[in-house]
């Protein structure tokens, strides 16, 4: 009895509680008696001021079940400013940009487009381990660095050269970089295409993918709170995009309001494996939205599309620390690297496609051409300027020592520790002795 | 007969004593009228704490008298007890802190010293569930204390990229039984961030901080000691307090150190260790084990919690054996101070490393390496691991598993008699 006298006393203390809690609308009665399942079934009329009161939504009640349909038939439409002949079709869209700045972005996609060929032949050839070309994707790097500011934070996948082309790294470093000579500013210690510019704010690239992405929005954030109005962009393909790192660094980037772009460039591979095996909904641009995220899908072959959608995102991520997302549809033309053969998993016909009909550097020569600022001869002695350019920093890369094998051991962490000064010694006494069988004239003393 | 029920009831924390006398209702009408008092009591050892994932913040015991002379044996008691260290002198005022207050400390010096800091991970902002952070993010802006998305991948990716980016990073993971979907940005990109880029980048300027180690019920996900995994990744560092004092002086040095750091924080001493801890900053030197008591016949390492285990194997060793123990606290697991260790083993000739995680691949076994390395004339018997064994960290066989005091008494004989 007593028992019981106090469960009434405690149930008034709950329904107390429950009342301080719900305490907003006129239901409190129906919702005591019901939670405590004492009084009988009590059925009220429908209430149609009845709002949904939960936390995890904002949204109105439904009484029909109806599955929602994912659209992928007719997606998010693809923002261009020039058609695949170079010719702008919205003039308002166009920005206008001067003769000078035109000139550039082209000269930069072809120079990188002439690094390309080189590097590449040269691995054939031996005389470095690996390269990746940036085939068709030009485009991409050229308009959206350009619409960057020069201090904006740069994080990039692998197929971004471009991007640190466009900021001025020089020939010289590009190469000494993939030969990983003693001028390598990474100091020989990762795979060629694995650049980086501490100068250029472009950090160093790391083979793991969508590893970047988290870190792009824990940097974004630090930058919004020196408030020194700087951006960052954080560059990645549709098949990092299916790592969890890249859904970490989506949520973390809108609930955490960071001054950020997410540029993913679409090229339709991730090595062999097709877009259709890659994802299954509307690409990546459709999924911002589930993030809270602000989402455009653009012409990825179109520089001046990238250019105007990263400018704008760039200005709006900055003024109202949220995160963007810019999908720029693309093709990868060359291979995934040298490492691989994509006529194995391809047709030369699709490839051809793209290199003669819907290419960046053309698009952007003809819509040069149509304003007669770039004429037959402009092209051949730029080409021939371009091949000279790469070929003399080709040279003196191959003639250059690699650097002093004491930096094996060095940067591991910023001090040298005990341990490490042991095992390097213990290295230099192992090869002093057996000197025959280690490359030490390659290398720096 | 009347049954004994014991159930485990978990709400969140606003409305618990709501929840509870609601649950209480519902057992009542239902069981009817043998169980006459309900009294919750709080968890054995260590006081409430908080499940992850499935169970909601607060853990509430509610036990049950009856009047049946059967009853259920009480939870087993604390396998340790903390000894706390004298008073430091050196650093000036102290104030009775326990090891989550000792770390609240050190989060608030270094908030209040270094603007670019900022702590975040799931759950902070309230405080955190082990209460390290209460009062900071009311002290200092909820752009400095933070909570972020359930997701320990995204928070240390975030953390290095903060870090990276010029901010003191300190980034909380809610248990270190959750690290390992941020295994891949620890050990592939944090601690290679410096030595990849030739030095032009590097996230020195992040701090990953975990509760670790047994904790009387912990079971297989609230009772890790991930430390083996992470020593075998150079670039970062790995360090463990035994107490308050130890815990805000290794935390002020992680933070300060310019190289990635793990701090695993011993949950089970949480609020068990009290001592009196220096008010002002003040830093533990890294990768410098600490020899606690001299001796001359054995030595001892160990880390952690299992120090005072061992100070307590120490003295049994003593009294019952005659026996004089060197006891070593390792502090910093990686880069760990071999020189300490090393000396102390040609002086003794016998060497016993404990820990609690399981023996194959455990700590014990680099340190064994390296000892039998370099100290092999010296030794006098082989090397004893008394370490967990090779299975997960069970919940009920919880005093079975540990490796607790006698077990240690014991490998100290068989070595004696070698």
């Amino acid at each position: 009895m007593a028992a019981l006298r106090r469960v009434s006393q405690q149930l008034s203390v709950c329904s107390h509680a429950v009342r301080q809690l719900t305490g907003m609308n006129g239901c409190r009665t129906r919702l005591q008696l019901r939670s405590f399942g004492l009084c009988g079934a009590n059925q009220q009329s429908f209430d149609p001021t009845d709002k949904p009161q939960f936390p995890g939504a904002s949204a109105e009640f439904v009484d029909r079940l109806e599955f929602i349909q994912p659209n992928v038939i007719s997606g998010i439409p693809i923002y261009r400013v020039m058609d695949r002949q170079g010719q702008i079709i919205n003039p308002s869209e166009d920005p206008q940009l001067s003769k000078e700045t035109v000139l550039n972005f082209y000269q930069k996609m072809t120079l990188l487009n002439t690094m390309d060929r080189i590097l590449y032949e040269s691995q054939r050839q031996g005389r470095i381990s690996f390269y990746m070309t940036n085939y068709g994707e030009e485009g991409t790097h050229i308009g959206s660095a350009a619409a960057l500011e020069p201090n904006d934070l740069v994080f990039g996948q692998y197929r971004e050269a471009g991007v640190l082309m466009y900021r001025g790294f020089p020939l010289d470093l590009f190469m000494a970089q993939c030969y990983a000579n003693a001028d390598d500013l990474g100091k020989g210690r990762q795979m060629p295409v694995h650049y980086g510019s501490k100068d250029l704010h472009f950090v160093t690239i790391s083979s793991p993918l969508a590893t970047q992405i988290p870190q792009a929005a824990g940097s974004a954030y630090a930058l919004k709170r020196e408030n020194l109005n700087r951006a960052v962009i954080c560059y990645f393909g549709e098949g990092a995009a299916s790592e969890g790192d890249a859904h970490a660094g989506f949520n973390f980037s809108a609930t955490l309001e960071c001054p950020l772009i997410f540029f993913c460039r679409n090229n339709g591979y991730a090595i062999s494996t097709p877009t259709n095996e890659q994802y299954r909904g509307d690409g990546i641009a459709a999924r911002g939205p589930g993030y809270g995220m602000m989402s455009i899908r653009v012409d990825g072959n179109d520089v001046f599309a990238v250019y105007n959608a990263t400018k704008e995102a760039r200005r709006r991520a900055v003024a109202e620390n949220q995160p963007f997302l810019i999908e720029a549809m693309t093709y990868r033309i060359g291979h995934h690297s040298t490492s691989d053969d994509s006529s194995a998993y391809r047709s030369v016909d699709e490839v051809n496609y793209w290199d003669k009909q819907d290419h960046p550097i053309s698009r952007l020569r003809h819509y040069m051409t149509a304003r007669d600022w770039w004429a037959e001869e402009d092209e051949r002695s730029w080409r021939k300027e371009s091949r000279k350019m790469v070929m003399e920093a080709f040279e003196k890369a191959e003639r250059r020592h690699k650097p002093k094998p004491d930096l094996l051991f060095t940067d591991v962490y910023h001090e040298m520790t005990d341990n490490l000064t042991k095992q390097r010694d213990a290295m230099w006494r192992h090869v002093q002795q057996y000197k025959e069988h280690y490359p030490l004239d390659a290398f720096e003393k | 007969t009347s049954s004994t029920k014991c159930f485990l009831v978990s709400q969140p924390q606003q409305i618990y004593t709501t929840a509870t006398m609601a649950a209480a209702a519902r057992f009542l009408l239902r069981g009817g009228a043998q169980n006459s008092k309900l009294s919750a009591v709080s968890a054995v050892n260590s006081g409430s704490y908080h499940h992850h994932h499935r169970f909601g913040p607060t853990l509430l015991t509610v036990s049950c008298d009856t009047h049946d002379a059967r009853s259920q044996p009480r939870r087993h008691a604390a396998h340790f007890t903390f000894q706390p260290d004298p008073v430091p002198t050196q650093y000036g005022p102290t104030q009775k802190m326990n090891l989550f207050q000792a770390v609240t400390s050190a989060l608030d010096n270094t908030l209040a010293s270094d603007p670019t800091a900022v702590i975040f991970g799931e759950d902070v902002a309230f405080g955190g569930v082990f209460r390290c952070t209460v009062g900071l993010r009311d002290k200092y802006g909820k752009d400095r204390v933070f909570n972020t998305p359930l997701c320990e991948q995204g928070i240390v990716g975030f953390g290095i990229g903060a870090a990276v980016a010029g901010a003191t990073a300190i980034a909380e993971i809610q248990f270190a039984d959750y690290i390992y979907p941020a295994f891949d940005q620890i050990v592939n990109e944090a601690a290679k961030y410096r030595y990849r880029s030739g030095n032009l980048f590097d996230c020195g300027k992040l701090t990953i901080r975990a509760p670790w180690g047994c904790v009387g019920h912990g079971s297989l996900y609230h009772s890790q000691s991930p430390e083996a995994f992470f020593a075998h990744c150079p670039g970062v560092k790995v360090v463990i307090p035994r107490s308050p004092v130890q815990a805000k002086g290794l935390l002020l040095a992680c933070i300060a150190d310019p190289n990635p750091c793990i701090f695993f924080e011993p949950k089970i001493l949480y609020r068990a260790a009290v001592e009196q801890v220096p008010v002002e900053p003040f830093v533990v030197p890294l990768s410098q084990a600490e020899v606690l008591e001299e001796g001359s016949d054995v030595t001892l390492v160990a880390w952690g919690t299992q120090i005072h285990v061992m100070r307590e194997v120490a003295r049994m060793a003593q009294e019952k054996l005659g026996v004089s123990c060197e006891l070593i606290d390792l502090q910093t697991i990686l880069p760990w101070d071999t020189e300490t260790v090393c000396k102390s083993v040609v002086k003794t000739g016998r060497l016993l490393i404990s820990h609690e995680a399981p023996v194959t691949g455990g700590f014990a076994a680099e340190i064994s390496a390296t000892v039998q390395e370099q100290c092999f004339l010296n030794l006098e018997a082989p090397i004893a691991r008394v370490c967990g064994y090779d299975t997960p960290f069970p919940h009920i066989f919880e005093p079975f598993y540990i490796p607790d005091k006698w077990k240690c008494f014991e490998a100290i004989k068989k070595m004696l008699n070698f």
